[in-house]
C-alpha cells in the first residue's frame, strides 16, 4: 500500500511539470511586450530592461522556461507591482482563507450530496427520490454568484442572522465562532452546486450497483436489506463516486472566485479577479499554480482513498 | 489432398507486453501463442480446440492479418502472409476471411445488412452496382436468408440469424480460406446445428478451406479432418481427428477428453484434482501441463517436450515425454 | 424457415419502427417537455429582439435611473443608468445563449475529434493526447478559463475561448472512453477484413455510434456554459460596456445590491430560468438516448419479489418425500405495457439428496423458475402472479420478508452462474464467508473463521486459511464457483439451487465442480434443483429432468428414460441437435425457426410451428401435461413413443 502511494505521489510530478509547462506557455502569449504587461504600464524604461534580462525574455522560448521553472523553485514568484510586495506570500496568506471556505464547501456538499443520493437511490420513484432529484436539478442549474447575493439579501439584509462579507468582523472578531458565522452563508453557497453533482451520480451509481449479481448473492445468502444496501451496494458506488469528489474539488476551488468576490473572502479567488482587472499577471500566475498544485494533490487522495477501497486497482 | 499446404504456420509466436520502461526496467511479458507450427490443405477442415487462455483466438487473429506475430512464420499459398498483411491488408483479406465468435458484436448496429454485406463488394472486389446486386442475393440465399432482411439493422436478427450474416459477410470476397473463431459457442443449441449445417454445406459448395477454433470438443470432432490441442500458447496434440479423439496421446487430451460432458456419461473425474494454470508471467522451464499431469517425471520439468511424430498414423504427433500408449 | 423466421421478427419490427419517435419519447417526459417550452420561448424571444418594440438597450438616461419594476414604459425598470432592463435582458440572452451555444459547438467538435482519434488510435497517439489532456485537466475548471482571459484580455470573444478550451476535456474523456470500447467491438475488426481503411472505420463505423454520447454530453453541458460565460462577466471579465449579456448585468446590478436589488435579481432569475430549462431538457434527452435507461435498467429491485396472485392454490399437502414442492408457479415481466409470461405454470418436486435438471434453451424460463422460489427475480419488473412453493409444507410465497431471508442461504441456498460477477469484488472470500455464516448463526467472529476455513477445506481448495484473504479477482473461474459452493453450503442446506453453474468454466474445470456437487450433495443430503442448457451435463449430476419451453415443462421425468427415449418432439430435437463426443458422424438434426415470445404465446401448443409432428389438434387448445409412464409427464398429444403415437 504505501509502495502504491510512494509510486503515485511519484506519477504526480510529472503532472505538477505539466502545469508549470501550461501556465509557462500561456505566460507566453501575452500580446505584445511581456515585461511591460507584467510590470503594468507605468513601469520605467530601465526596470523593464532590467525585468527583459532577469526572466531572459531575450533568450529562446525553451531556455526561458527552465529560467522561469528555476525562479519558481527557489519560491521566487516575482514581485507584484500593485501591492509591492513578492508574490508568494501574498498567495500563501490567501490561500489559506481560500483552503477554509473550499475545505468546508467539500465536506458540506459530500456529506449531503452522498446521503441525499443514497436515499433517494433507495426510495426510488417515491416522493423523496423526486423531491430530490428537482432539488438537485435547482442546485446545479443556479448561478452560484447569484444565489450568495439572494443569500445576503434575505439572510444577511434582511434576517440579519449572518454577516453580508469578509471572514472575521472587523471589531472585536477573529475567534472560531465569529469565522464560522462568517463562513456560513459562502461555505453553503459554494457547496450548492458540487451537491447536485455529487447527488446525482451517487444516486445513479447506486441504482446501477443495485442490479449487480453479487447485490443478488448477498440477498440469496440471507443478508439484511440494510446491510446490502448500506455496506455491499454503498461500498461499491462509492469507488466510482470517490473520483467524482476529486473533480468536484477543482469546481469547488474554481468556484471559490466567485464566491469571494461575491462574499469579499479574502481568498485567492477575490485576489485573482483584482489582479486580472489590474493587469498584475506574475500574482494571477503565481495564484493559479498553487490552486491548481493543491488541486493535483487532492485527487492524489482521492486516488490513494479509492485505491484502498478497490482491491483491483492495486 | 495436394503436397503444398494452403496455409502454414511456422513456429509462430506472439508476445504480449514485454519492452522496456522509459527507466529501463523491463516490463512483464506474456507469452500468448509460442512455437506454434501447423499446416493446413486445402479443402479440409482444421479444429483448434483448448480451453480458455491456451492462445487460439491469437492464433486465429493472426491467421487473418488482425494481428502479427512476434516471430516465426505465416506462410499463405507460398507468400508471407505477415508482410502482406503489414502493406495491404485488402489482398490477404480477399483471400482469408473471418467468422467472429459474437454475432451481435460483430455487425454494426447503426449500419443495415446491405451496407455491411456491401462493404468488402465495394472495398476488396470494386464491384460495380449491378454486380454487387446479384452477388448480395446471392449471399443470402448462400445463408439460407431472405433476401427482404437486407435493409433491416443487426438488433431486429436473432442470435442464429446475425451468425449467418456473419458467414455471409466472410463469404462475400469469396475467399479460399475461412477462419471460423467459436462461431457457435454464443448460440443456443438448437440453433448451433443449423449454423453448423450451413457451414458444411458451403463448404463443399465453394471448396472452402477451414480453421475452425472452439472450446467445444463435440463441435470441433463433428467438423474437423484434423484436430490441434493447444495448451497454454502450445500445440500439444495434433493428427486426424479421428485418430487424436480416439486415441489420445498427450496426457492432457486424455484430460480434456475424459472431462467433456456428454448424454448418458457420469463423469470420472476426481474433484480435488488441480485445475489452475501455470503463472503466464513467470512459466515453468518444461511442460506446462506437469503441475497437472499424473504421469510426470522430472524430466517433464526440466525441458520443454517437442512435439513429434507419435505412433503409426501419418502426421499424428504429440508433445510428451511420455505419452499414453496407442492402440 | 423463411416464413417462420419473418413471422417470429414482425413484433420486433414492429417495435423497432417507433425508433425515429424520439420526439415523442421526450414529450413523454412532463419535465423534458416543460423544458423544451421555456428554452424554445426563451430562445424565440431572444431571437425576435430586433423586431420587437423595445427602447435602445444602451441608451443611458440617467434622469429615469434605478426605476422599480412595472413602472410606466419600463416594464421591469431601469438600472443605475436609466436603461431599460427589459430590453437589455432581452438583448443580453441573446448574447449570453450566442456565446454559450458557440462555445458548446467549439468543445465539442474539438474534444470530439481528440477522444475519436485517442481512442480508436489507442496506443502512443492515446497516451499521448490523454496526458496532454489530464494536464488540461489538472487545473480547477474555472481557474484556467480565468489565467487565458487575464493573459488574453477581457472581453466577451477571450471569454467564448476559454470557456471551450477547458471544456475541450469533458467531451475528449468521454468520447475517448466511447470510442476505445468500440474500437475494441468485433464489428471493428469485420470492417477491416471487409476492405476498409483507418478513416473510413473511424468515421463511417465508429462515429454513428459515438453520436448520442457527442449529444447528450453536449445537452448536458451547454447549461453549465453559460453558467461559466455569465460568470466571466459577472466577475467584469467577459462582456464589456456598452455591450452586456446577463452575467454583466448581474455584475453591473451587484453593486447597488442592497438599495435597488432588482437590477440583479432580474437577470439572475433569467439566467437560472434558461439553464434550469436547458437542464430539464438535457436530461430528457439523455434518457431517450441512453440505452441503460430505456431498458430499465437503471429501476432498483427490491429485495423480493412481488407477489400478486389472486388466490393461493387450496390443497396445501406436499407431495409424499418432496423438500421442495412448487405447483402453478407463474411469474410474469412487464416492459412497456407488454406482459411477458415467462413462467407459465410449472410444477416440481425436490427431494432429498436428489438432484432435479431443469434444462432448456435461452428465454425458456428456466432461471425465472428457479430464482422465482426464494423471490430473487428482480421487481420490478418481475411479479409471481400464481402458483404456491411449498418448503416442507410452508408456503413462500405466503411467507413474511424476514422469514424468507432467515430461509435463504440456511435452508436454501443457491450457486450462480458466473462466480466473477457473484462475489462481491470489494471484500474479501472470508469477509464474505463469516457474513454468509454470521447471517443466521450468531457466533463470534474467530468462530465464523474457523468455520469458513472448514468449508474452503470441504470444497477442496488447497491452503485455504491463506485463501480468506484473497479477493475474488484473484483467484481463478474454478476456485470462485467453489467458494460460492463453500458459501452455500454454510448451514445446512436442504435445497440448493444451482443456475448454470458450471457455464462460465472450462470443461476440466467443469468436470470437477460437477463431481464435487456431486459429491456433496451426497455428504450433506442436499437436494439440488439444477438449471441448465446442456444434456451432458445433466447426464453428470441429475437424477430427474424436466424440459422446458416457453415458459412450461414439456417433459418430466428420470435422466436415463428421458435420455433415452425422448417423448416430446422437442426434446427429442433437443437432444439430437448437439454433436456428442465420440460420434462426430452423427447428422445433425437443427430445429428450425426460433421459439415464441412470450409475451404473444400461441393458444395451443407452444412448439407446434417448429414442430414436424404438429396437427390441427395441437394448435386448437391448450395441452395439458400428461401421466406417461411412471414418474414421467408429457405436454404433446401426439408424443414419439408409447400407445398414442399411433396417428
Amino acid at each position: 500500500m504505501s509502495a502504491y502511494i510512494a509510486k503515485r505521489l511519484l506519477a504526480a510530478i510529472p503532472v505538477l511539470f505539466g502545469l508549470t509547462i501550461i501556465v509557462f506557455l500561456i505566460m507566453a502569449m501575452i500580446p505584445g511586450d511581456p515585461a511591460t504587461a507584467i510590470l503594468g504600464s507605468y513601469a520605467t524604461p530601465e526596470n523593464v530592461e532590467r525585468l527583459t534580462r532577469q526572466l531572459g525574455l531575450d533568450k529562446p522560448l525553451w531556455q526561458q522556461y527552465f529560467i522561469w521553472l528555476g525562479n519558481m523553485l527557489q519560491g521566487d514568484f516575482g514581485r507584484s507591482y500593485t501591492l509591492n510586495r513578492p508574490v508568494i506570500d501574498e498567495v500563501l496568506e490567501r490561500f489559506s482563507a481560500t483552503l477554509i471556505l473550499a475545505g468546508t464547501s467539500l465536506l458540506l456538499c459530500s456529506v449531503f450530496g452522498l446521503i441525499a443520493g443514497v436515499v433517494s437511490a433507495v426510495r426510488q420513484y417515491s416522493w423523496v427520490d423526486k423531491t430530490v432529484t428537482f432539488v438537485v436539478l435547482v442546485g446545479i442549474s443556479v448561478p452560484s454568484f447569484w444565489l450568495g447575493l439572494l443569500l445576503i439579501l434575505v439572510f444577511a439584509v434582511n434576517l440579519k442572522w449572518f454577516p453580508a462579507s469578509g471572514m472575521y468582523a472587523i471589531y472585536g472578531g477573529g475567534d472560531l465562532p465569529d469565522l464560522l458565522k462568517h463562513l456560513f452563508l459562502p461555505a453553503i453557497t459554494l457547496a450548492v452546486v458540487a451537491t447536485g453533482v455529487i447527488a446525482r451520480l451517487t444516486r445513479t451509481a447506486m441504482l446501477e450497483v443495485l442490479r449487480q449479481d453479487f447485490i443478488r448473492t448477498a440477498r440469496a445468502k440471507g443478508v439484511t436489506e440494510n446491510k446490502v444496501i448500506y455496506k455491499h451496494a454503498f461500498k461499491a458506488a462509492l469507488v466510482t463516486v470517490i473520483p467524482v469528489i476529486g473533480i468536484q474539488a477543482g469546481f469547488v476551488l474554481g468556484g471559490a472566485v466567485y464566491i469571494e468576490t461575491v462574499f469579499q473572502w479574502p481568498g485567492i479567488g477575490s485576489m485573482l479577479v483584482k489582479a486580472i482587472s489590474t493587469r498584475d499577471l506574475l500574482l494571477v500566475q503565481g495564484g493559479v499554480l498553487v490552486v491548481a498544485a493543491a488541486y493535483v494533490l487532492f485527487n492524489l487522495a482521492a486516488d490513494v482513498v479509492q485505491t484502498i477501497l478497490d482491491p483491483r486497482l492495486r | 489432398m495436394s503436397d503444398a499446404p494452403l496455409l502454414s504456420i511456422e513456429k509462430a509466436e506472439r508476445v504480449f507486453g514485454g519492452g522496456r520502461t522509459l527507466f529501463g526496467q523491463p516490463k512483464p511479458a506474456v507469452h500468448a501463442v509460442q512455437d506454434v507450427t501447423l499446416e493446413v490443405h486445402k479443402g479440409e477442415t482444421l479444429g483448434v480446440v483448448g480451453e480458455s487462455g491456451c492462445g487460439k483466438s491469437t492464433l486465429a487473429r493472426m491467421i487473418v492479418g488482425l494481428d502479427a506475430p512476434t516471430g516465426g512464420r505465416i506462410v499463405f499459398d507460398g507468400r508471407d502472409l505477415v508482410a502482406e498483411a503489414g502493406h495491404d491488408l485488402r489482398r490477404l483479406s480477399r483471400e482469408v476471411q473471418y467468422v467472429f465468435q459474437d454475432p451481435v458484436a460483430s455487425l454494426n448496429p447503426r449500419k443495415t445488412i446491405r451496407t455491411i454485406l456491401e462493404a468488402p463488394l465495394i472495398h476488396l472486389l470494386k464491384l460495380g452496382k449491378a454486380d454487387r446486386e446479384r452477388r448480395l442475393i446471392e449471399l443470402m440465399d448462400a445463408v439460407n436468408l431472405a433476401p427482404e432482411f437486407l435493409e433491416r439493422y443487426p438488433h431486429e436478427f436473432s442470435g442464429g440469424q446475425a451468425q449467418r450474416i456473419g458467414i455471409a459477410r466472410a463469404l462475400a470476397a469469396d475467399p479460399k480460406l475461412i477462419v471460423l473463431d467459436e462461431p457457435v459457442s454464443a448460440l443456443d443449441v438448437s440453433v448451433q446445428a443449423q449454423v453448423l449445417n450451413i457451414l458444411d454445406d458451403l463448404k463443399a459448395r465453394f471448396g472452402l478451406t477451414y480453421v475452425f477454433i472452439s472450446h467445444d470438443l463435440s463441435v470441433v470432432e463433428s467438423v474437423s479432418d484434423r484436430v490441434a490441442v493447444m495448451y497454454f500458447g502450445r500445440v500439444v496434440e495434433v493428427g486426424e481427428g479421428r485418430t487424436v479423439f480416439r486415441e489420445p496421446r498427450h496426457p492432457y487430451t486424455h484430460l480434456l477428453l475424459k472431462s467433456a460432458p456428454a448424454p448418458g456419461r457420469r463423469s470420472l473425474i476426481a474433484e480435488d484434482a488441480n485445475t489452475e494454470l501455470p503463472d503466464p508471467y513467470n512459466p515453468p522451464p518444461g511442460c506446462a501441463f506437469y503441475a497437472r499431469c499424473p504421469r510426470h517425471t522430472d524430466q517433464c520439468n526440466a525441458q520443454m517436450p517437442p512435439l513429434e511424430d507419435i505412433g503409426a498414423e501419418e502426421g499424428h504427433r504429440a508433445a510428451c515425454f511420455h505419452p499414453h500408449e496407442g492402440r | 424457415m423463411a416464413e417462420a423466421t419473418s413471422t417470429a421478427i414482425k413484433p420486433v419490427k414492429r417495435a423497432s419502427s417507433g425508433r425515429p419517435n424520439t420526439l415523442a419519447l421526450l414529450l413523454n417526459n412532463t419535465l423534458a417537455t416543460a423544458g423544451l417550452v421555456v428554452f424554445g420561448l426563451i430562445v424565440l424571444i431572444a431571437l425576435a429582439a430586433p423586431l420587437l418594440p423595445l427602447p435602445d438597450p444602451d441608451v443611458t438616461a440617467p434622469a429615469n435611473r434605478l426605476f422599480r419594476p412595472l413602472t410606466e414604459g419600463h416594464l421591469l425598470g431601469t438600472d443605475a443608468l436609466g436603461r431599460d432592463i427589459l430590453s437589455r435582458l432581452i438583448w443580453g440572452t441573446r448574447v449570453s445563449l450566442l456565446v454559450g451555444i458557440s462555445a458548446t459547438l467549439i468543445a465539442a467538435f474539438f474534444g470530439s475529434l481528440i477522444g475519436l482519434v485517442a481512442g480508436y488510435a489507442g496506443g502512443r497517439v492515446d497516451t499521448l493526447l490523454m496526458r496532454g489532456i489530464d494536464m488540461v485537466m489538472a487545473f480547477p475548471y474555472i481557474l484556467l478559463a480565468l489565467a487565458i482571459v487575464a493573459v488574453l484580455g477581457p472581453g466577451l470573444l477571450n471569454a467564448l475561448y476559454a470557456i471551450a478550451v477547458v471544456n475541450i476535456p469533458f467531451f475528449a474523456r468521454n468520447i475517448r472512453g466511447i470510442a476505445l470500447g468500440l474500437s475494441r467491438r468485433e464489428f471493428v475488426d469485420a470492417a477491416r477484413l471487409s476492405g476498409k481503411s483507418n478513416a473510413q472505420i473511424l468515421f463511417i463505423e465508429v462515429l454513428p455510434n459515438v453520436l448520442p454520447v457527442i449529444i447528450i454530453t453536449m445537452s448536458t453541458t451547454i447549461g453549465w456554459m453559460i453558467l461559466e460565460t455569465a460568470g466571466l462577466s459577472f466577475l467584469g471579465l467577459g462582456a464589456q460596456p456598452p455591450q452586456a449579456d446577463l452575467g454583466s448585468m448581474l455584475g453591473d446590478g451587484r453593486k447597488i445590491l442592497f438599495t435597488a436589488p432588482h437590477v440583479s435579481i432580474i437577470p439572475g432569475l433569467m439566467i437560472f430560468a434558461l439553464v434550469m430549462s436547458i437542464n430539464l431538457l438535457g436530461d430528457g434527452v439523455r434518457d431517450v438516448l441512453d440505452p441503460r435507461l430505456k431498458s430499465g435498467a437503471l429501476t432498483r429491485p427490491v429485495a423480493r419479489t412481488a407477489v400478486t396472485r389472486e388466490n393461493a392454490p387450496q390443497d396445501m399437502t406436499p407431495v409424499a418425500g418432496a423438500i421442495l414442492d412448487v405447483r402453478g408457479l407463474k411469474t410474469e415481466f412487464r416492459f412497456g405495457g407488454q406482459v411477458y409470461k415467462a413462467v407459465g405454470g410449472v410444477d416440481m418436486a425436490v427431494r432429498r439428496g436428489e438432484c432435479l435438471g431443469i434444462v432448456g434453451e435461452s428465454g425458456s424460463g428456466k432461471s425465472v423458475s428457479a430464482m422465482s422460489i426464494m423471490g430473487l427475480v428482480p421487481t420490478p419488473p418481475g411479479s409471481i402472479t400464481g402458483g404456491v412453493a411449498l418448503l416442507k409444507g410452508e408456503d413462500l410465497f405466503a411467507a413474511s420478508d424476514e422469514r424468507i431471508r432467515q430461509l435463504r442461504g440456511s435452508a436454501v441456498s443457491h450457486v450462480f452462474q458466473d462466480p466473477l460477477s457473484t462475489l462481491h469484488p470489494l471484500f474479501t472470500v472470508g469477509d464474505q464467508l463469516v457474513e454468509a455464516i454470521q447471517a443466521h448463526d450468531p457466533v463470534s467472529k474467530t468462530q465464523a473463521r474457523e468455520k469458513a476455513i472448514d468449508l474452503l477445506t470441504m470444497v477442496r481448495i488447497p491452503n485455504p486459511a491463506e485463501r480468506l484473504k484473497s479477493y475474488p479477482h484473484e483467484l481463478s473461474g474454478g476456485m470462485r464457483q467453489r467458494v460460492c459452493i463453500a458459501m452455500a453450503l454454510a448451514h445446512d442446506a436442504q435445497i440448493i439451487i444451482a443456475d448454470e453453474p458450471t457455464t462460465a468454466l472450462d470443461v476440466t474445470v467443469q468436470a470437477q465442480v460437477l463431481s464435487l456437487m456431486n459429491t456433496l450433495r451426497k455428504e450433506h443430503d442436499a437436494g439440488i434443483l439444477f438449471i441448465t442448457h446442456d444434456f451432458g451435463v445433466v447426464s453428470a449430476i441429475c437424477d430427474r429432468v424436466a424440459v422446458m419451453y416457453a415458459g412450461q415443462f414439456v417433459e418430466t421425468g428420470t435422466t436415463e428414460e428421458i435420455l433415452s427415449a425422448p417423448a416430446h418432439p422437442y426434446t427429442a430435437k433437443l437432444i439430437d441437435c448437439v454433436p456428442v463426443l465420440g460420434q462426430p458422424d452423427r447428422r445433425l438434426d437443427a430445429i428450425e425457426g426460433r421459439p415464441p415470445v412470450v409475451n404473444n404465446l400461441p393458444v395451443g401448443c407452444a412448439f407446434a410451428a417448429r414442430c414436424p409432428r404438429a396437427q390441427e389438434d395441437c394448435r386448437a387448445a391448450p395441452i395439458p401435461l400428461t401421466e406417461f409412464g411412471e414418474g414421467r409427464t408429457v405436454r404433446c398429444i401426439h408424443p414419439l413413443t408409447g400407445e398414442t403415437t399411433d396417428v
